[in-house]
């Protein structure tokens, strides 16, 4: 069963990535309003058409 | 600071919709001509290309990634550009992405039914596929990040991370799981044999199923959703948390697959205990897209759009309740292999993602072609026949699954097989195969109709190809953080932080390698156990060309009822020379782990000529061209020699000798036949296929003999 470590090696490579990705989202503040991004996305205020 | 105009990219849209409709029907089509052949088997056209071994993998492989995969597309590059308030990173990239992926499309509906496949399940394409998927998934993640990059909207709404999640993942899986040492333009072996390539396979399949099927959908649920119903998302925080839950869980929930299989008892339970756990945020996903209809549940009487996401969100609710009860080992016994699963994946693939896609596209072709949908009555006509589609299909395949598995259980009061025929249990089951082909044919209508709906739609409004939008670009950032709590701290320090994370996975790791570095190896090798020899390894390969694993399983589970019925159960040590592993995962036919010696040459002859001869009623299909197409030896030499890099023990330069071997061996079969009054000449296909399932097994019987 040598191919767990490929796949234990990759599954941690893996949940490291989502974690950095996760300690990022904490410190550049994507967390800190958890209200106010579920209204935003709501509010497209239709432009004029253009072709 | 002034706002900026730009333009989102309608066209790239438009184009992975109607690819998404397309690829829809088409691979839906090909589900039904295989659904049909389980009852009919002539319904295989009396052609190779087209029997249920070839077009299964080809069905699930164009629902999966043509149907879906171009949905997924569809809908990230609608949302991703409005949720960023950015065009696609590059028009180029778009273009590239949208016709390498239909030339990917192509290129599996040429070779799947040539017979060019790995027969590992959702990961079939042949090596020169599987780069091209890489390269057109790279140009994927460029252009997703590059609009990341240049985005006009500091905060990430949770949808993106979904995306984000997506790639990553798929990235990993794929290559993963596609590291074949090639023999020749389209046929490769797997690096990884026996029970490691089963495990890199449920890593990677169970995987496809959560981040090809689940997080995407969930993303696009995420956005499209709330604007849908024009209400937020019932609650952020809920999404956010069950986000980062669902994708840390999700990675070792495979081993699920592989219950009572030669893989190792610990990572059996490893894969129940996070597939039990998966529960949780899953069933966050679909509350949550639930409660925010909370207060508008009038809307959904009367927009057929959220009724189709209403069902589809409960599709997924009860998928993914039933995934973890899958998993309960009691449930697994009887479950496995059966009809079962097939409804389980259906309810999740019809109604989860067939019917997001539905709304998707209802809600977003009229936008874009600013117009409104064409006929709302044909919507609702689909929305009926997509849900009955689904109730004909699902209700009895569980009742089929349910009804086989327990007659292959169940004993007399002697203690004997009450069916120790297999096909009586088949030919139970057959009424409810035709109600199944049915519900689908019902489904595949709804969605042609809405073919018909949206392409007048089109008609009748013109594309806005460039649709104007103006926003603010991005101002500096100032972040302050108080610094009150402990894990505030710590954030701030990201190396102390990096160090800490790095111990926590590390332990985790240490305990789940524990076992493999106590024991020197978890597969204990049987002396018995020799390679394939040269025709067997072409029998195998023509084994695995014809797609047998589709229908016969090759692992005999350690229950009375299958020891009785198939003989001694499987050992991991039997499988170190299979590259790649054919366990299988549906018995639709029975399990051919131990066939070799069971019956003679003469009657595999006549059963692969014509299967009807031998058993009456089987719906297995006739193999004539076997009988006929010449085996190719020149591959023979490649073959071993890509074996031995492998690590299978055929002597040095014995690949020179190996078609001298094959000959002495395919003129001993038909020999053999002779005597029994077939005449074939010994450089037919059919000789090795016979030769490999009489391999098939007798390692171990030679053991017992031996003992």
């Amino acid at each position: 069963m040598t191919i767990l470590y490929l796949l234990i090696g990759c599954s941690v490579l893996l949940a490291l990535i989502f974690l950095s990705l996760f300690f990022w989202a904490q410190r550049s503040g994507q967390n800190d309003d958890l209200h106010t991004p579920s209204m935003r996305i709501l509010l497209d205020d239709e432009k004029e058409v253009e072709k | 600071m002034q706002p900026e105009n730009f333009y989102y990219d309608n066209k790239i849209v438009r184009n992975f919709g109607i690819a998404t409709i397309v690829w829809g029907i088409i691979g839906m089509t090909v589900g039904l001509l295989a659904a049909i052949q389980l009852f009919s088997p002539g319904a295989n056209l009396h052609n190779q290309y087209t029997t249920f071994g070839r077009i299964r993998p080809l069905h699930t492989n164009a629902v999966i990634f043509a149907f879906v995969g171009n949905a997924i597309f569809m809908g990230v590059y609608y949302s991703l550009q409005r949720l960023l308030k950015a065009r696609m990173f590059s028009d180029a990239l778009s273009k590239i992405h949208f016709w390498g992926w239909q030339l990917i499309i192509l290129s599996a509906v040429a070779t799947l039914p040539l017979g060019f496949t790995t027969s590992k399940e959702y990961a079939e394409l042949e090596w020169p596929i599987d780069i091209a998927i890489t390269l057109i998934w790279v140009v994927f993640g460029i252009n997703m990040f590059g609009t990341i990059i240049k985005r006009r909207e500091r905060h990430l709404y949770v949808a993106i991370w979904f995306y984000i999640a997506t790639f990553v993942t798929i990235a990993v899986l794929h290559i993963v799981n596609s590291i074949e040492l090639p023999i020749s333009a389209f046929k490769s072996y797997m690096v990884y044999a026996g029970v490691q390539d089963a495990l890199v396979q449920w890593w990677y399949g169970h995987n496809a199923v959560a981040f090809f099927l689940t997080t995407p959908y969930l993303g696009m649920m995420y956005y499209f959703l709330p604007k849908m119903a024009n209400r937020p998302v019932y609650s952020y925080k809920l999404s956010i948390l069950h986000f980062w839950t669902l994708i840390f869980i999700y990675i070792w929930a495979g081993p699920h697959h592989l219950l009572y299989t030669t893989l190792p008892g610990w990572a059996q339970s490893l894969g129940v205990a996070f597939s039990i756990m998966l529960i949780a945020p899953s069933w966050g996903g679909m509350i949550n897209g639930l409660l925010t209809l909370r207060g508008a549940w009038d809307k959904v009487r009367d927009d057929v759009i959220l009724k189709f996401m209403v069902v589809g969100l409960t599709a997924y609710g009860m998928a993914t309740f039933e995934g973890p009860i899958l998993s309960l080992k009691q449930v697994n016994s009887i479950a496995h292999f059966s009809d079962w699963i097939v409804a389980h994946v259906h309810v999740g693939a019809l109604g989860w993602n067939g019917f997001l896609t539905f709304a998707m596209l209802y809600w977003l072709i009229p936008r874009i072609y600013k117009t409104e949908l064409f006929s709302k009555k044909l919507a609702s006509f689909h929305f009926w026949a997509g849900t009955l589609g689904i109730i004909f299909y699902a209700v009895p395949m569980y009742w089929a699954g349910f009804t086989q598995s327990l007659m292959l259980k169940e004993f007399t009061a002697d203690g004997m097989l009450k069916y120790p025929n297999f096909l009586e249990t088949t030919l139970q089951i057959i009424p409810m195969h035709v109600m199944r082909s049915v519900g689908g044919g019902i489904y595949l209508l709804g969605v042609i109709v809405m073919a018909y709906n949206l392409f007048r739609t089109m008609k009748q409004g013109s594309l806005v190809a460039n649709e104007a939008a103006q926003a603010m670009p991005l101002a500096p950032i100032h972040t302050v953080v108080k610094e009150s709590t402990w894990h505030r701290m710590l954030e701030r320090k990201p190396i102390q932080m990096m160090v800490l994370a790095l111990v926590v996975i590390l332990i985790g790791s240490f305990i789940e390698l524990m076992p493999t570095l106590t024991i020197s190896s978890n597969i204990p090798t049987i002396a018995s156990v020799k390679p394939y020899t040269p025709l067997e390894l072409q029998g195998r390969d023509l084994y695995i060309r014809e797609g047998c694993s589709n229908c016969h399983s090759q692992t005999v589970r350690p229950f009375r009822s299958e020891t009785e019925r198939y003989g001694e159960y499987s050992k991991a040590g039997e499988f170190v020379y299979d590259h790649p592993f054919l366990w299988g995962s549906k018995r639709t036919g029975p399990d051919l782990a131990r066939e070799g010696s069971k019956y003679g040459n003469a009657w595999h002859y006549n059963h692969m000529m014509d299967p009807r001869l031998m058993s009456p009623g089987s719906i297995m299909p006739a193999y004539e061209w076997m009988l006929t197409q010449k085996l190719d030896t020149t591959t023979t030499a490649a073959k071993i020699n890509a074996m031995r890099t492998l690590g299978v023990p055929y002597a040095p330069g014995y690949d020179k000798i190996a078609n001298r071997d094959l000959d002495k061996q395919a003129q001993k079969i038909v020999e053999n036949l002779q005597a029994d009054h077939i005449k074939v000449k010994k450089d037919k296909e059919i000789i090795a296929i016979i030769a490999y399932l009489q391999r098939l097994g007798m390692d171990i019987k030679a053991n017992k003999t031996a003992n």
